[in-house]
């Protein structure tokens, strides 16, 4: 990542029901056409109607990981948000509100109020989402930005609406510009362009787009928030991609409905949160016994039980590790964002099927409905795909066959139904080599024995396969930030902020759950002054786990569990607060109220 | 290849018999179980209907009839308790050139996966769904289900049920299941044409078939229902009559029905399902996506 010449944060904040999403949306495209990266948070409530929804949209030159520590641009829709985040802005920044409406309360100092006549500039009291168009308007001058790009944008949002609704809202927009401008001063900055235009994705259209492009052909859900994103996009393109997408009456269904699919021949995956997740265990563990591939997505919301269905944690690692009785293999893979999260989609499916066993990607609500900047030319739709020893031809003379073969590698050639001269059961029940259960009549401590062992050599050296974890900064840093999933982009961040601040840091962040680089790991922790492991849960969820994959330690545990994400200044003042030796164990203060 | 025939070599094709649809082992159940009439009647039905074993998909859940697969020359999952609809669904759908037949007990079914029998009656998957119904947990040692009568003293119920029995008949035909049946293991051949009748059925037919439990559940045995089971088709019962489908499910005493009671033409799952248009099942299909198909879902995001 090259510097960051530009860094610019707006946010909209109101009830849900006022229109928050749109001037979103149309905000978000506009910087993206320009070619500049964004990453944004929506903070929201589980309500229709009502209630405070916050939407960051961080806006750079560069990458962007995470929603950062400022704002510059408030748009307040209500009161409400007006009262919640005045205060929070510091100097230079801008807050945009219908005044007619809204009366702004004690502003920081070199904070410039950006109030605006709404009624009187449209002559309309009727409509109340006028005041968003009004307001992007005004946006557009305060950002620099010429009338045109919202002009285009408008268009674009409302052409199917037909054009006496584009001209409505265009005036109705133009309004708000020309009276920011002869009322307000822009940014010092206008808002540049970049080198080629971007897309944007949510990480939950990633996902799904990136199981369409591993050859995902049945796609079956339950809505559950925060992974129904998934379902949309598989339901909105499964006749593009040729995909099977089915509702099912409950994730108990979802899971097993997901086995039957694979076992028939279809490369197949699931997605949920943490409560559907616990459903679906048992089948997990089927799909385990009969050695079926299938790839299961929990979306981590906070937890525990229906806990706090809009909020981000990253509190089902365990649930992850512990999915369904007995002793089983499994791969586990947390992405780091949108991107990787697509990518990940395409090397799960091929592991899960080289090996026959079930696959977990365990994403949250910061990556699934955190909305990420990408330059298509990145999203790589056709991977390769290598579907493992999978029969799909076969003839009656082929000679015995045996599904559950005690190979070398642990993997037995797969049959698919249909497939002439390959007829087997497979069984929840433990079996032997052709199928039989050994279950009941025909117990057999010694086969029982041969088949755990059997499964098990699937594993075997299983980490050469997957990245290790690569340590970022300098080897020698007097403090090591360890994360693992969707915190790279926050840690990332506070290591420059950090290194501003003079501290000498160093940041590895942890992908691969199953297989685990306990080794690397390990080499990592032992050459490191001072490790500092930073979650998003209470317990240190991952902390346990390292401990007992390397049997090491770490110096200092840096924890967030109050629904919101981290921002990066708050890793940076738990650093601090760990180097001078007030504490090994930090829980950072979420200033904002959302 | 002509239904029916399977390849033995290269230059020969052979008519299947019953015995050829046995599965590698013998069946572990007790001896005079019900379970037995019906396995023997599926093989024989499957021979001559033609099915080929490698065509085919049994799938059961957990149960001692669940152990059905293992005795059936086909392919064959032996899944978890109550999720046979769930896989099957799953099965058929990912390859709907597939005949898939569904086989379980009344616990698995009724009780412990009731919610996905709701479901798939409605969405009229192509399947045919045999109940081995012996109104007992037998694999548990002699528990109530859901089929348990009222007043049945089982290890569970001491003092006797005080809970109403499901009716699977009436349930299913709400359900919106296309074709509903009830057969009696000890009526091998009025049991053998339902189930054909049931495979030919195009939707969802599930058959309640009575299997009784001559090990834990010794008030529905054969002789309570030999007087008692009467063939719906001796009386000229019309299957396309709903109300007189109810009606005659309704019934439960001197007289018990057997036979079809419902059945309704309506498209199946499979004939619904767009992504199926072109007809080539979805397990046939080649994972990788076309350059023009890439292009247009990438297109779709600028």
């Amino acid at each position: 990542m090259g510097t960051r010449n530009f860094d610019f944060a707006l946010a909209i904040g109101g009830a849900a029901g006022q229109g928050i999403a749109t001037p979103g949306n149309i905000l978000a495209r506009s910087f993206v056409r320009r070619g500049l990266h964004l990453y944004a948070y929506n903070a929201y409530q589980s309500i229709i109607r009502g209630g405070h929804i916050f939407l960051t949209i961080r806006v750079s030159d560069q990458e962007v990981g995470d929603h950062g520590d400022k704002l510059d641009l408030l748009l307040a829709l209500n009161q409400d948000t007006m009262d919640r985040h005045l205060g929070l802005l510091g100097p230079g920044a801008r807050a945009v509100y219908n005044s007619d409406t809204i009366t702004p309360g004690e502003a920081g100092e070199g904070v410039q109020l950006c109030g605006l006549p709404v009624k009187e500039l449209t002559n309309n009291d009727r409509n109340k989402l006028v005041q968003n168009t009004v307001a992007l308007g005004a946006m557009m001058h305060l950002g620099g930005l010429d009338f045109k790009v919202l002009e285009n944008a408008l268009t674009l949002q409302f052409k199917r609406k037909g054009q006496e609704v584009v001209d409505q809202n265009v005036a109705v927009g133009r309004a708000g510009y020309d009276y920011a401008v002869a009322n307000f001063a822009a940014f010092p900055d206008a808002i540049p362009t970049g080198e080629t235009p971007l897309a944007v994705w949510t990480g939950n259209e990633a996902l799904a787009m990136g199981g369409a492009a591993a050859g995902c052909k049945f796609y079956c859900a339950y809505p559950m928030s925060p992974a129904t994103g998934v379902l949309h996009w598989m339901a909105k393109n499964a006749r593009e991609a040729g995909i099977m997408v089915r509702q099912v009456e409950d994730e108990i269904g979802v899971a097993n409905m997901a086995i039957g699919a694979a076992h028939a021949g279809c490369r197949t995956m699931c997605a949920t949160s943490g409560g559907g997740f616990a459903l679906m265990t048992e089948a997990i563990g089927a799909a385990a016994m009969m050695e079926v591939p299938v790839v299961f997505i929990n979306v981590q919301r906070a937890g525990p039980s229906t806990g706090v269905p809009t909020k981000t944690e990253q509190g089902d690692l365990w649930q992850m590790l512990g999915a369904s009785q007995g002793d089983f293999q499994r791969l586990i893979v947390a992405p780091y964002d949108a991107l990787d999260a697509f990518n990940t989609m395409a090397e799960v499916f091929n592991l899960t099927d080289k090996l026959q066993i079930p696959a977990m990607v365990l994403s949250d609500l910061l990556i699934s409905e955190g909305t990420f900047s990408v330059d298509p030319a990145k999203i790589n739709m056709q991977p390769t795909i290598d579907r493992g020893k999978l029969i799909r031809e076969g003839s009656a003379n082929g000679g015995e066959y045996k599904r559950y073969l005690h190979t070398d590698d642990g993997v037995a050639p797969r049959a698919i139904p249909g497939v002439e001269g390959h007829m087997h059961v497979v069984s929840t029940d433990e079996h032997d080599e052709d199928g039989i259960l050994i279950s009941d009549e025909f117990t057999n401590p010694h086969k029982r024995r041969k088949n755990v062992e059997r499964r098990d050599r699937k594993m075997g050296g299983l980490e050469k396969e997957v990245a290790a974890p690569e340590l970022e900064g300098p080897a020698d840093a007097d403090v090591t930030l360890i994360g693992f999933g969707s915190t790279i982009g926050v840690i990332r961040e506070a290591c420059d902020q950090l290194r501003d601040q003079g501290v000498s840091v160093n940041h590895f962040q942890v992908k691969w759950i199953v297989p685990f680089h306990a080794e690397a790991i390990s080499n990592v922790i032992k050459n490191a002054k001072r490790t500092i492991i930073v979650e998003n849960n209470h317990s240190g969820q991952f902390y346990r786990y390292m401990r007992s994959e390397t049997g090491l330690d770490v110096d200092g545990h840096i924890r967030k569990y109050d629904g919101e994400p981290f921002m990066p200044h708050h890793i940076v003042g738990c650093v601090q607060e760990q180097l001078a030796g007030e504490t090994t164990h930090s829980v950072p203060y979420q200033e904002i109220m959302v | 290849m002509a239904a029916g025939t399977t390849i033995i070599d290269d230059t020969k094709l052979v008519q299947l018999k019953a015995k050829d649809f046995k599965g590698k082992v013998e069946p572990d159940w007790c001896p005079g179980c019900g379970d037995f009439g019906v396995l023997a009647s599926l093989q024989k039905v499957a021979a001559e209907m033609g099915i080929q074993p490698h065509n085919t998909c049994v799938v059961s859940g957990i149960g001692c009839s669940s152990n059905f697969p293992g005795y059936f020359n086909s392919y064959g999952m032996h899944t978890l308790h109550g999720r046979i609809l769930a896989v099957a669904t799953g099965v058929k759908m990912a390859n709907h050139s597939l005949t898939v037949i569904g086989t379980g007990g009344d616990g698995d079914g009724y009780g412990i996966g009731g919610n996905h029998l709701t479901h798939t009656s409605r969405r009229n998957v192509d399947m045919t769904y045999l109940v081995l119904n012996n109104q007992i947990y037998g694999l548990t040692t002699g528990q109530v289900s859901p089929t348990s009568c009222t007043g049945m003293k089982t290890k569970s119920t001491p003092f006797g049920s005080v809970e109403t029995p499901v009716n699977p008949i009436t349930s299913s035909i709400m359900n919106g299941a296309t074709f509903v049946a009830r057969a009696f293991s000890g009526d091998p051949k009025h049991l053998q044409m339902v189930m054909t009748k049931a495979i030919e059925h195009k939707g969802f037919s599930i058959v309640d078939i009575f299997s009784p439990c001559v090990t834990f559940n010794h008030d529905n045995d054969y002789a309570f229902f030999r007087p008692r089971v009467k063939k719906l088709e001796d009386e000229g019962h019309d299957s396309g009559d709903w109300k007189a489908a109810c009606e005659k499910g309704l019934e439960w005493g001197d007289t018990i029905y057997t036979g079809v009671f419902y059945q309704v033409k309506r498209p199946s799952l499979d004939e619904l399902e767009p992504v199926l248009e072109d007809g080539t099942p979805m397990s046939a299909r080649s994972e990788a996506l076309t350059t023009e198909q890439s292009d247009r879902i990438l297109s779709r995001m600028m």
